[in-house]
């Protein structure tokens, strides 16, 4: 990654304007070419630095739902349930982190019935009850990753 | 636009913007229309909050953002709204959401996010922030989290046909 790289993922962060030709927004924002930024976009993504790029709906404003789960799972079967969770589509996210409640992950369903039924699914694939922290209030989301 | 189209438009979104110089042209191609019918209908979306921008998941571990910590509060509940507004704009916190307690499993009310490269430094950045706010006193605990087995951000479920398609 150069410099070009990291102003282009930077400036990216904030959103790409909805206009016709917006990658010539970003080339003479950047004083480069609409071709040589996409070509940057395009590598980028080929390398796995970025996993997606375009607009991100919001589910649940959409009528599906949302919520953030957890599992405690026994040392020995932490390979065998994440393994079970990654085969699930609900499954958005999945991380280990340092606490008894060990495996964290994000469900995205298509309704409120199809979440509960996910995580009754979860529990019977498991054997573990679940931890169902949905969200009931934002008061920020601002991801931004300066690189 | 029709309904059809709008929906057969959100499907062809969900894989990402195409990387051309006019990409809203080559999406009307693909679904039948022009492209100031696909602008106006992102904007419309736009403008109702169907999404924030047209932006980007970055793979942040790969970026070096390995410390990434789940801070989480038990606060009572009549201070919750006011120390959720606090310690969302404090800088470095990510993102920050009330979740409900699940007692007697899980007393923590209060879901901050940080995202850092060394894990002690966030954990410096936590405890000056808590300080700074004399929220120090206040039950919590910092989950870092050690490995990332999924990451597909962005990429909704399957919708049911039913959905109003917004347009």
């Amino acid at each position: 990654m150069d410099d070009l790289d990291r102003r282009l993922i930077n400036r990216l962060q904030l959103g790409l304007p909805l206009v016709r030709h917006p990658w010539q927004v970003l080339a003479d924002e950047l004083q480069s070419s609409a071709r040589e930024l996409l070509d940057r976009v395009h590598n980028l993504l080929e390398d796995g630095v970025l996993t997606r790029f375009g607009p991100m709906f919001d589910i649940e404003r959409l009528g599906g739902a949302f919520t953030l789960a957890a599992l405690s799972v026994p040392e020995v079967r932490f390979d065998e349930v994440a393994g079970q969770l990654h085969a699930l589509p609900e499954v958005a996210h999945n991380y280990r982190r340092e606490h008894p409640w060990n495996m964290w992950f994000v469900l995205g369903c298509a309704s409120e019935q199809d979440l509960s039924d996910t995580l009754q699914r979860i529990e019977t694939l498991t054997g573990l009850p679940v931890l169902n922290l949905p969200k009931e209030e934002t008061y920020h989301v601002g991801l931004y990753f300066p690189v | 636009m029709t309904a059809a189209q709008a929906l057969a438009l959100r499907r062809l979104l969900e894989q990402g913007l195409p990387r051309v110089s006019r990409p809203y042209q080559a999406l009307a191609e693909q679904i039948g229309t022009d492209e100031t019918q696909v602008l106006g209908q992102m904007r419309q979306w736009h403008a109702q909050g169907l999404f924030r921008r047209i932006g980007l998941v970055l793979n942040h571990r790969a970026l070096g953002f390995t410390a990434n910590a789940m801070l989480v509060l038990d606060v009572p509940d009549a201070l919750i709204d006011e120390v959720g507004q606090r310690l969302g704009h404090a800088p470095g916190i990510s993102l920050c959401y009330q979740r409900p307690r699940r007692l007697p499993q899980w007393r923590y009310n209060l879901f901050c996010m940080v995202h850092g490269r060394q894990r002690e430094r966030v954990e410096a950045q936590i405890r000056q922030m808590l300080e700074a706010h004399l929220l120090s006193d206040l039950p919590h605990q910092l989950l870092f989290s050690s490995h990332a087995f999924k990451q597909c951000g962005g990429r909704f479920a399957p919708l049911p046909s039913g959905v109003p398609a917004h347009g």
